[in-house]
This record gives C-alpha cells, sequence and structure tokens, in this order.
C-alpha cells in the first residue's frame, strides 16, 4: 500500500511537468502542423536559462523567494527571444510542406541549438538546488516528500486551466481554435493568419522553457537533457491524441504513472516502459485517445 | 530488357570496378570512410524504399542495430566468420524480427508511422542497454572477420572489408533499382500518390508496404553488419534515435528517384561529420543542422533531382 502511494506520488510528480512541456508540443502541432524535435532543446534552453537566473538572483543576494521569480523571467525570456527568431526566421519559409519533412527541419534545428548551448552554458553541469527547498517536506503516512513536487502539480493544473481558458474563453483563442479548424476559411474572414502561428508557437516555446526552468531544480542540467524530454514528450502526445490539450494530461499521467510503476517494480524496464504503452495505445487507437477521426483525403 | 533497365546495372558495376581498383592506390582513412559511408547508405536505401511508398521511418536504427548484433553474435558464439556469411546473416535477422511488426505498420501513415518506428527502435535500445551479456551500453568487442576461409592479415584487412562493403552494396543497389521498376515498385510510387485509387485497380496497398518494410529492414540489417564488421565493435547506440535521424537525413538528402544519390548522400554526410569533427569539433552538430537546412530549403527532392530529371 505504502509502495502504491509512493509510485503514485512520484508518478504525479514527473506527469506534472511533462504535461506542461507535452501541452506546448501539441499546442504547436495543432496550429502549425509541426511536430517540433527541438521542443527538446527549448526545454534545456529553459533550465539553462534558469540556472543562469538563479545565479544572478543569488549574486544579487535576493531573498531565496526570489528564485520562483527568477525562474519564470527565464522561461519568458526564451520565448520572447528565440520564439520569434525561430518562426519568423525560420519555420515560416517551409509551411504547407509534408509533415515528415517539417520534422526534418526542426531535428535540424535540434542539431544547431544543442551545439550552440554547449557554446553558450559550457559542458559542465549546473545545479540549481536553491528553489528546491522553498517549500519545505511533506509527509504522507510515514514517507517524506519533498514540497517543491507538489507545487509542481499545482502549477501543471494552473497551466493547464489557462490554456483551456485562453482557448475556449477568451477572444484570441477562438481566434486560434478557427485557424486549427481550417485556416483558408479563418484568413478570408480577415483573420491575420501569420500573426496566430507566431503567437500560439511562442506560447508552446514558453511552455517547454517553463517546463525546463522549473525542473532545473530537480536535476542536474547539462548537455543531453534536451534528447530524453523530446522522445518522452512525443510518446505523451502520441498517447493523447497530437493537437488535444485533455490527451497531453492523460497521455502525461499515463506516461508518469508507467515510467514510476517501472522505476519501482521492475527497473530493467524503466528506459522502454514508456514506448511499450504507447506502442499499444497506437496499435488499438492509431490516431492517439483524444484525437478525432479524421476524414480520409482522395 | 532495354537500355533503361540495364543501364543502371551497367553504370554501377563499372563504378563498382572503378571503386575497387582506386581502393588500392587510397589512403587507410579514406577507404574505412568509403567503407562507412556504403554499409550506412545501405540502411538509408531501406528508408528510400519506404519513402516512395510515402512513409519515412524514423526507426531504422533498430534493423541496423539487429543487423549488427546478429553478425557480431554469430561470430562470437556459433563461429561463424566468413564475411559474406555474416551480411546475410545480418539481413535475414533483421527481416525476421521486422516481420511480425511488417503488417501491422502497414496500416500507418506520416507522422504515426513515423512515432511507432520510432519507438520500437527505442524500445530495442532500451533492452539492449540492460542485457549485461550483451555489453549493456558499453556493448562489445567483434574479432576480425574471414573472407572463403582465409585469414585476413593485418596489412589487407581494411581493403578486403572495403571490397566487400562496396560490392555487397553495389549488388544490393542494383536489386534495389529492379525492385522500384517492377510491378510492385510501381505500385508503391501509386501509393505515394493516391492510395485509394490503387485499392479500386485491385493493387493491395497494405501488402506493398509490408513487403517494402521487410525489404527495407534486409538491407538494413546487412548495413549493420558490414558495419560492425568494420568497426569490430558494436554497441546500443546503434538503434538510438538519432542514428535513425541520421539515416534519414540520407535519404532526404538523396531523394527518392535514385540510387546512387543515396550513397552519394551518405558519402557527403561521411565527409562532413569527419571534416567537421576535426576542424571544428565543438560546432559540427551545428554545420550539419545548417547543411540539412539548406538542402531541404533549396534542394527538396534531393541530389538525386540533380540528375533525375525526366519524372516529376
Amino acid at each position: 500500500m505504502e509502495q502504491a502511494v509512493t509510485i503514485f506520488i512520484d508518478g504525479l510528480t514527473y506527469a506534472s511537468w511533462l504535461f506542461i512541456v507535452a501541452l506546448g508540443l501539441t499546442l504547436v502541432f495543432g496550429v502549425l502542423k509541426i511536430l517540433n524535435i527541438a521542443h527538446g532543446s527549448f526545454y534545456a534552453i529553459g533550465a539553462y536559462a534558469a540556472a543562469s537566473f538563479v545565479g544572478w538572483g543569488a549574486a544579487m543576494k535576493l531573498a531565496p523567494g526570489w528564485s520562483i521569480v527568477a525562474m519564470l523571467l527565464a522561461a519568458a525570456a526564451v520565448a520572447a527571444l528565440l520564439a520569434p527568431l525561430t518562426e519568423r526566421g525560420l519555420l515560416r519559409f517551409f509551411y504547407g510542406r509534408d509533415e515528415v519533412l517539417l520534422v526534418l527541419v526542426t531535428y535540424a534545428l535540434f542539431l544547431i541549438f544543442e551545439d550552440l548551448t554547449k557554446l553558450v552554458w559550457g559542458a559542465n553541469p549546473y545545479y540549481v538546488s536553491e528553489p528546491y527547498a522553498l517549500f519545505g517536506n511533506v509527509e504522507v503516512g510515514r514517507q517524506v516528500y519533498v514540497g517543491y513536487d507538489f507545487m509542481l502539480v499545482g502549477m501543471a493544473l494552473l497551466v493547464g486551466g489557462l490554456v483551456w481558458w485562453g482557448l475556449n474563453r477568451t477572444r484570441s483563442g477562438k481566434i486560434v481554435l478557427a485557424v486549427i479548424h481550417s485556416e483558408e476559411v479563418a484568413a478570408s474572414m480577415g483573420v491575420k493568419v501569420s500573426r496566430v502561428y507566431a503567437l500560439a508557437f511562442s506560447v508552446g516555446i514558453f511552455l517547454a522553457a517553463l517546463g525546463g526552468a522549473f525542473t532545473a531544480p530537480m536535476i542536474s542540467v547539462q548537455p543531453g537533457v534536451s534528447v530524453g524530454v523530446i522522445i518522452v514528450s512525443f510518446a505523451v502526445v502520441i498517447i493523447g491524441g497530437l493537437g488535444s490539450i485533455e490527451g497531453a494530461a492523460i497521455g502525461a499521467l499515463i506516461v508518469g504513472l508507467a515510467r514510476s510503476l517501472a522505476v519501482h517494480v521492475a527497473p530493467v524496464a524503466e528506459l522502454f516502459s514508456i514506448y511499450i504503452v504507447m506502442a499499444v495505445v497506437l496499435m488499438f487507437r492509431p490516431e492517439g485517445l483524444f484525437q478525432r477521426i479524421q476524414a480520409r483525403k482522395i | 530488357m532495354g537500355f533503361a533497365t540495364r543501364a543502371p546495372a551497367a553504370i554501377g558495376l563499372l563504378l563498382t570496378a572503378l571503386l575497387l581498383g582506386a581502393g588500392c592506390l587510397m589512403p587507410k582513412w579514406l577507404t574505412f570512410l568509403i567503407t562507412m559511408a556504403a554499409s550506412h547508405g545501405l540502411v538509408s536505401l531501406g528508408i528510400v524504399l519506404l519513402m516512395r511508398g510515402g512513409v519515412v521511418s524514423f526507426g531504422q536504427g533498430l534493423v541496423f542495430a539487429a543487423g549488427g548484433y546478429a553478425a557480431a553474435l554469430a561470430f562470437a558464439q556459433l563461429g561463424i566468420t566468413d564475411a559474406l556469411g555474416l551480411t546475410l546473416i545480418g539481413g535475414a535477422v533483421a527481416t525476421l524480427l521486422a516481420a511480425p511488426f511488417a503488417p501491422l505498420l502497414a496500416r500507418y501513415r506520416g507522422i504515426f508511422f513515423a512515432m511507432l518506428t520510432l519507438a520500437l527502435s527505442m524500445v530495442a535500445y532500451g533492452a539492449l542497454v540492460k542485457v549485461s551479456a550483451l555489453g549493456g551500453s558499453d556493448g562489445f568487442n567483434m574479432g576480425r572477420a574471414t573472407l572463403f576461409g582465409q585469414k585476413l592479415p593485418d596489412a589487407q584487412v581494411g581493403y578486403v572489408l572495403y571490397s566487400v562493403t562496396v560490392v555487397m552494396s553495389a549488388l544490393l543497389a542494383i536489386a534495389a533499382r529492379r525492385c522500384f521498376d517492377s510491378t510492385r515498385g510501381l505500385v508503391t510510387l501509386a501509393v505515394r500518390e493516391n492510395e485509394l485509387r490503387v485499392e479500386y485497380l485491385g493493387g493491395s496497398v497494405r501488402e506493398a508496404m509490408a513487403i517494402n518494410f521487410m525489404l527495407a529492414a534486409f538491407v538494413g540489417g546487412a548495413g549493420g553488419a558490414l558495419t560492425v564488421m568494420s568497426l569490430g565493435h558494436i554497441d546500443p547506440n546503434f538503434s538510438y534515435w538519432t542514428t535513425s535521424g541520421e539515416f534519414v537525413f540520407v535519404a532526404i538528402l538523396a531523394g527518392w528517384q535514385s540510387v546512387l544519390a543515396v550513397f552519394v548522400a551518405s558519402l557527403v554526410l561521411e565527409m562532413v561529420r569527419s571534416f567537421s569533427s576535426l576542424y571544428f569539433p565543438n560546432t559540427w552538430q551545428l554545420a550539419l543542422g545548417l547543411f540539412l537546412l539548406f538542402v531541404i530549403r533549396f534542394l527538396p527532392r534531393g541530389i538525386g533531382s540533380l540528375w533525375f530529371r525526366d519524372k516529376p
């Protein structure tokens, strides 16, 4: 029983940051129809930026509580700086091309960012331990858990709720939905599609960087974090159905629980438990759990 | 058989003879580079075969690793040391591994095909890392292969394996050309254009896709076996997704029209990789990424389209 609680809480924590990252991925796919391999790079850059920002905060002798603000600022800075550069400067030249070719474009982008992050931050690991202790410890039964983990779960709920509200209850959200539904009709109604693309891409990148910034205290930030994250978040959005918020939430939960179950019960299976789940889901629901069936094109 | 069907085979054999002759004069690093380009090119050839049907596999590392591990294990455990035999074993084992998945994968298209193949290769990666009998994440070394019962002395081993790789690649490339121009190859092209029409005309889309996947597995496995014989080492990274990504890279760079272009593209990748890791070791991925973007932007149908203009 106690182990079941541990597995559940571990899985939930893992699922929460994964959901934030995967939400960005699924949003970008929903609007721009690009499955973005470089999403993992933005996650990594978010983590590195958070390490730098928190470091500067500490150097200025700010109270530890400010490190949360520093991490938020880091994510926002990454999105504000890199999203327009990538979308306007590069991706827009490839719109309308084959989906798989677009995956390869972002693969090229991923390779470029891998080296750029190494050039900027070097190859040594960064540790951002400061914010991790901010929320104290929580006792559940006889086990002690770090409060930060529960804060992450709350943040994932908040972010998911905000994105849902933004898409379904605001004017600009409705416009985004219209573009997702049919870009041509939206354009003919006077919607500036390129602006919607830029907006959606920026929000997506912000979510990736946010996930990176807030996981930075839990990991050592070093080259290679981008690779692991991108493959796992692919699994999440494929399981949930590309372009679906509920799908990303359920997918993240499934992946998080499958992974923590594997870690605690059968450590040998840790690496591939996620992919087995993904393969099984794809076999029975080729379009993912939450994807609407699309008409076959003649 | 007219000129059009015989010409590619003639060109292939001529090029092979030229490469074998020139190999005697080449420095060792160059023969090794060409060996790697040819054996990796085989895997990409499999992707091109799939691309002709409109799907791209992001998990060809799976069959590459299957062929490599099969050859290395047959060498170490079964005592089979002949280079040609090991190549065939690599191809056969990869095909057997792919066979149960082929009918399943034949139902998927586009991004889902890519992701499902990616998932399969990553399952294999995860499993290989954990199997300590196969050396875990370090992999294991493989001894020196033989050819027709002859041991290969130090001075010649590089050249002999180079020749084996070049000849095997040429034979498989010619076979691939024949396959592209066969009835099934043309059905595959039609699938890419319009699946429903193929079905209306009585062709089986799924059968074509499943068989293509198995053929791609065979060439990929053979490529893995040839690679491991020249490298003398295998590890789970053979099945990692970035390895698969490089195979897709070469396939996109080559385009789906020409078989020769696949090997040219593979050679270009190997050269870019070794020269940039020599001259700018910290930014070679950056160079590779920029190069890839350049190709996709300005040569959308690959370098094969430079000399293959007749068909749209």
